[in-house]
């Protein structure tokens, strides 16, 4: 409560000093999560909470340094299976949106099949998987993240797709573009916007189910791996610091994407 | 009824740039129990090479369905429509019009010199070399050191003069304009009509332009066919004197004859009987 009633005044008084606005958006947040962290160290301390039950801060930080080369040996394993998935279906998803935009027949076959993968429970096909491709292959995992990711990126996509206005379809017309042509010089420039925002939602998507399905058995080598073998092994302050690992790794790629998207809508209309 | 017109001191032996044929377009209702809307009702006219016609009219008489027949943007129900003697179809799959909308219709992911060079790149002419004549149609509207700005880094009339620039990049012998100056202030759109009637002036295109204003078709035009509503038809086409002033100065707005022109104009619009100098009555 202290630390909530704290942040409402902090910009006030980074403005008056004159703070450079970059550092006065970013003061608040940073103060809120200091205060956090006193209090949670405090009261681990104070109340005596067993370790098991929440490790104090100071303890999860020395783990992580003490880790660090694991930790980030983890996050690129399981930031690998992410980013594969992540690509492979947005790529899938584009190319397919393309299609459903260009034929109805496309979209009609597509939309059930989109609703379908939306509502697939990712905890419950990653163990199929396993058993699929073999315990010791990632192959899984990078389907899993497929899965996840597709229906974002495919019906931003599709609605982007469908963005562009009227003007520029007289103005096709009249410059006689058409076909593949047309698609590439109005109608994708046009969705780009709107197919970045997918990506962002997907982004974290990705690596949320990359290291979900870690906890369902295959090889031991991402982050969700070492969240269960340190539990498992009561060490609990060392699951914390790949705990810490994981949210380091989906922020990069949260982070990645928003800058992308940034960059895309520069000179266009966003969603 | 169909009118058949012509000007005497424009008679020009080459073929006709437009030529719209007794055109009647019926948008149906999708309504049931709601009318069909009859946009446009066996309208006839011709443009010759290198004339300015400006279609006039309250809203919802058709001036901007019969720019689209011509554009073959649409196509009418009965009659016919012809480019430079093809059909309106031929011509635009040939490029032969350039076109303005009221909106520029920019492509906002596209520099200004980028955007210009869009019919170009398009429908590529062998031995034309693209950057030169995108600077020169950079230069001819006045954008010159603008060439490398994106569409949401300029004004509206800045905007609309790009769009005119692409209108004209293939050099085309006709520009259709569906108010390209609709959206801009006063002043711009004074400026901006007198660049436009320069640059006719430097190529020889004639102009088939869709306009609101009264002073705006005047000013620009040759001749000013006023169009009715409801059935959309051709209701009277006012021939403009010329005037004393230079063609395209400011000093023609100041001209007795331009005066005589917009009131010639506003009683063929509001059903006058009286017909001043220079007016061709049905």
């Amino acid at each position: 409560m202290t630390a909530a009633t704290a942040v409402p005044s902090a910009p006030v008084v980074a403005r008056r000093r004159g703070l450079p606005p970059a550092l006065a958006s970013a003061l608040p947040p940073l103060v809120l999560v200091v205060v956090a962290l006193l209090l949670w160290e405090l009261a681990v301390r104070a109340l005596e909470i067993p370790a098991f039950l929440l490790p104090a801060p100071s303890a999860i930080g020395a783990e992580f340094a003490r880790l660090t080369p694991q930790i980030v040996e983890a996050s690129v394993a399981t930031g690998t299976n992410a980013l594969l998935g992540l690509v492979i279906s947005a790529v899938v998803a584009v190319l397919l949106a393309i299609a459903a935009s260009g034929a109805r027949v496309v979209d009609g076959m597509l939309a059930p099949v989109v609703v379908a993968l939306a509502v697939v429970p990712i905890a419950a096909v990653a163990p199929v998987f396993y058993i699929m491709f073999g315990s010791s292959s990632e192959t899984g995992r990078v389907i899993v993240v497929a899965i996840a990711v597709f229906v974002p990126v495919f019906v931003n996509a599709l609605r982007g797709l469908r963005q562009v206005s009227p003007v520029h379809r007289e103005l096709l017309r009249a410059l006689n573009i058409t076909g593949w042509r047309a698609v590439r010089t109005v109608t994708v420039p046009t969705a780009l916007p709107f197919v970045f925002t997918g990506l962002r939602q997907a982004s974290s998507l990705a690596v949320i189910s990359a290291l979900v399905s870690e906890y369902f058995g295959g090889p031991k080598t991402g982050i969700g791996s070492q969240i269960t073998t340190a539990a498992s092994g009561s060490n609990y302050a060392q699951a914390w610091a790949f705990v810490l690992g994981a949210i380091v790794t989906g922020l990069a790629f949260y982070l990645v994407t928003l800058a992308l998207e940034r960059v895309v809508s520069r000179h266009r209309p966003s969603p | 009824m169909t009118i058949i017109i012509d000007t005497p001191e424009r008679l020009d032996t080459t073929t006709d740039a437009v030529s719209v044929d007794g055109v009647t377009r019926i948008f149906s209702a999708r309504k049931r129990g709601a009318a069909d809307v009859v946009a446009l009702s066996d309208v006839s006219l011709t443009v010759h090479a290198g004339e300015f016609v400006s279609l006039i009219g309250p809203s919802g008489c058709g001036k901007s369905t019969l720019l689209r027949q011509i554009a073959d943007l649409d196509q009418p129900d009965a009659g016919s429509v012809s480019v430079f003697g093809k059909t309106a179809r031929r011509a635009r799959l040939d490029q032969d019009y350039g076109i303005a909308f009221q909106q520029a219709g920019l492509l906002p992911w596209r520099t200004v010199s980028q955007n210009i060079a869009l019919p170009l790149q398009m429908h590529r002419e062998r031995g034309l070399d693209v950057a030169a004549r995108v600077r020169e149609l950079i230069e001819l509207v006045g954008l010159g050191d603008f060439a490398d700005r994106y569409p949401d880094q300029l004004s509206g009339g800045m905007q609309q003069r790009v769009a005119i620039a692409r209108s004209l990049a293939r050099n085309p012998k006709l520009l259709l304009m569906d108010e390209p100056f609709g959206a801009l202030d006063e002043m711009t759109r004074e400026r901006m009509q007198s660049e436009l009637l320069r640059i006719c002036g430097e190529t020889g295109a004639a102009v088939v332009f869709v306009t609101h204003s009264i002073p705006e078709a005047v000013f620009l035009s040759h001749r000013v066919v006023v169009m009715s509503p409801r059935p959309g038809r051709v209701k009277e086409v006012v021939v403009m004197e010329r005037a004393g002033a230079p063609v395209g100065s400011d000093a023609v707005r100041d001209d007795a004859a331009f005066f005589r022109g917009v009131t010639a104009v506003r009683e063929a619009l509001h059903d006058g009987a009286a017909a001043g100098q220079g007016v061709e009555n049905r």
